[in-house]
């Protein structure tokens, strides 16, 4: 996606959210441009997925306000979001659980057709649906599994359908909540691998990401916002803010700095 | 040709076990006592209501107890235009039924489905309770506690209003609830089929996460309020004439309870679950109360037996036997 960079699709400006007295969000802005995949990174409680509420319209910032494509969409809900064309998976696997994953995937794209409203034509003889259903399906890797019931398939592969029904709203831009989270290290590459060809495909302008695995922040980004005490600490290049001593040290811990900066001096000398 | 393992198919079974059930349904007044098909014929109104009960409550996952206010509102429609408007054609009230049905099931669905679990069932249940207060404090207009009574309708243009009661019951009227439920079974199979039951089953198992496809969820549910508030009024309506007189215990909030009983009897998860839980509600009700005016505790208890051992129903035990037998 590095390719062509353009203009400005999604922003934020100066965004509080408090939550009581706690201030999960304190003034945060940005803007994020056509053709960039962008990581958030931080410590836990550092507010990124109230970050990711805010932006997909679930939570209503106390301050602030968020455009989409020009269009102020500060609050507006998720369902009419999806509708403008952004979409989000989760962090914890959101699904079904008595779908098959072919009818999962079908739900989202009844709704991307409009279909949801016709009351007596059959599901199954509509062929728009269940191809393009299939097609996704085969897109992720789940062409195989699709008369499974979602709640029995592995863990992996629940997440991955979780990506799969949001890809399937064909949207411009995606936020993938920790996409990789409670995923076995093999399978984490083939999910990231799987959604950045995928995002070629549907063409999708813009992925943005919350992560925690540090090698896949910086193997797929384009760059990097690192969030702390819910502020913005860092904005940049992925080879920018692993010089940024004071950013690692915060967002990885100790341990982490440690290693990567002692592997940088080892480099040194 | 097609091969003996198609005709036998699972797909196949289904359609010839409707088709024997239905002959069996059909022909059971020419050889069933008048009473047997008397309350055969209450099951078909009863089944219209819980068939439309159902797509709220199984494929949308909102139990309603204030459901049976629908049924009231049908069967008071039938009441009122036989005996105070004298209009006797069965389909006329039917149309009527529906329509005044749907104007109070958008009303009072509006408000109800912007809520969920307890609070969705508690609502209705206030609203059904308002309803029943409303038909027993207006009897200059309702008849109060009394009721009012249903004359006999025409069908379809004919006036059999010179044959005995019971000949008329179980007879051609029971032919005529036979096919409006026929008709009806095939539109909410073709409803919870289409597009629109995928969505409803995505917004029973994940709200917000169907929200977040693009599916409206509270509007969605609105419809789904709606089209099982008609489903009651036909039911309601149907059921007036079999018992010839209404009266506000139709909507009492028992009556609402009846309806979850059935459909949880049956087991909510199938198609077909409330059909047969109607069918033997009704059917064992009168075995039981002809055997102890207990009945409420026998049937107490055999909620109780359902809930805790067979949470999937009749149609949950004879799926899971079907499934042992396969294997």
């Amino acid at each position: 996606m590095r390719e062509e960079r353009g203009r400005t699709i999604l922003s934020a400006r100066d965004v509080h959210k408090h939550y009581g007295e706690f201030c999960a969000l304190g003034g945060v802005s940005f803007q994020i441009s056509e053709g960039e995949f962008v990581s958030i990174i931080g410590p836990n409680g550092a507010g990124k997925t109230t970050l990711i509420n805010v932006l997909t319209g679930l939570l209503k910032p106390n301050q602030g306000k968020v455009f989409f494509k020009d269009r102020e969409i500060t609050g507006i809900g998720p369902e009419k979001l999806s509708k403008l064309g952004l979409a989000r998976s989760f962090q914890l696997v959101n699904i079904f659980p008595n779908f098959s994953v072919l009818e999962f995937l079908m739900v989202a794209i009844v709704s991307r057709l409009n279909k949801g409203k016709n009351f007596f034509s059959s599901l199954l003889r509509d062929s728009k649906v269940t191809g393009e259903a299939l097609e996704v399906a085969q897109l992720f890797g789940l062409d195989e599994k699709k008369d499974v019931l979602t709640k029995n398939l592995p863990q992996g592969d629940k997440k991955m359908l979780d990506v799969a029904s949001a890809f399937a709203l064909h949207p411009e831009v995606i936020l993938l909540d920790e996409p990789t989270s409670g995923v076995s290290t093999s399978d984490k590459n083939r999910i990231m691998e799987t959604l950045v060809s995928a995002s070629k495909k549907i063409g999708i302008k813009s992925i943005i990401q919350v992560e925690h695995d540090m090698d896949i922040v910086f193997s797929y980004s384009d760059r990097i916002i690192a969030l702390h005490q819910g502020k913005i600490l860092a904005d940049g290049a992925p080879k920018t803010i692993e010089k940024d001593e004071e950013v690692v040290c915060t967002v990885l811990g100790q341990k982490e700095c440690f290693k990567i900066f002692s592997s940088i001096s080892d480099r040194k000398s | 040709m097609r091969t003996w393992r198609e005709i036998t198919s699972r797909g196949n079974f289904r359609i010839w076990g409707l088709a024997l059930a239905g002959l069996f349904l059909l022909g059971l007044p020419f050889w069933a006592s008048q009473f047997v098909s008397y309350l055969m014929l209450t099951f078909f109104a009863y089944a219209i209501t819980v068939i439309g009960f159902n797509l709220l409550f199984g494929f949308t996952g909102l139990l309603s107890f204030g459901h049976a206010l629908f049924m009231a509102a049908g069967a008071y429609t039938a009441a009122f235009l036989t005996s105070k408007f004298s209009v006797l054609s069965m389909e006329i009230i039917l149309v009527v039924a529906v329509i005044v049905s749907s104007i109070l099931a958008a009303l009072i669905g509006a408000i109800c489905v912007r809520y969920i679990k307890i609070y969705f069932a508690m609502l209705t249940l206030a609203f059904g309770m308002l309803f029943y207060t409303f038909l027993l404090k207006f009897y200059y207009l309702t008849g109060g506690d009394e009721g009012m009574r249903v004359l006999r309708p025409s069908l379809l243009g004919f006036n059999l209003s010179e044959i005995p009661k019971m000949q008329f019951l179980t007879g051609s009227y029971y032919l005529y609830s036979f096919v409006v439920l026929a008709i009806l079974a095939f539109l909410m199979w073709k409803i919870v089929s289409s597009p629109f039951g995928l969505c409803l089953r995505a917004i029973r198992d994940n709200p917000e996460k169907a929200e977040y496809l693009g599916v409206s969820v509270k509007r969605y549910r609105w419809y789904a309020f709606v089209i099982s508030g008609a489903y009651a009024a036909v039911g309601g309506a149907l059921l007036a004439p079999a018992i010839g007189q209404v009266d506000p215990g139709l909507t009492y909030w028992t009556h609402s309870g009846t309806l979850v009983f059935m459909t949880l009897l049956g087991g909510f998860e199938n198609f077909f679950g409330p059909l047969i839980g109607g069918i033997v509600y009704i059917f064992l009700q009168d075995k039981v109360m002809s055997l102890t005016t207990y009945w409420r505790f026998i049937f107490g208890g055999i909620l109780a037996f359902i809930v805790v051992v067979a949470p999937g129903g009749i149609a949950g035990v004879i799926g899971s036997f079907v499934k042992r037998r396969k294997n």
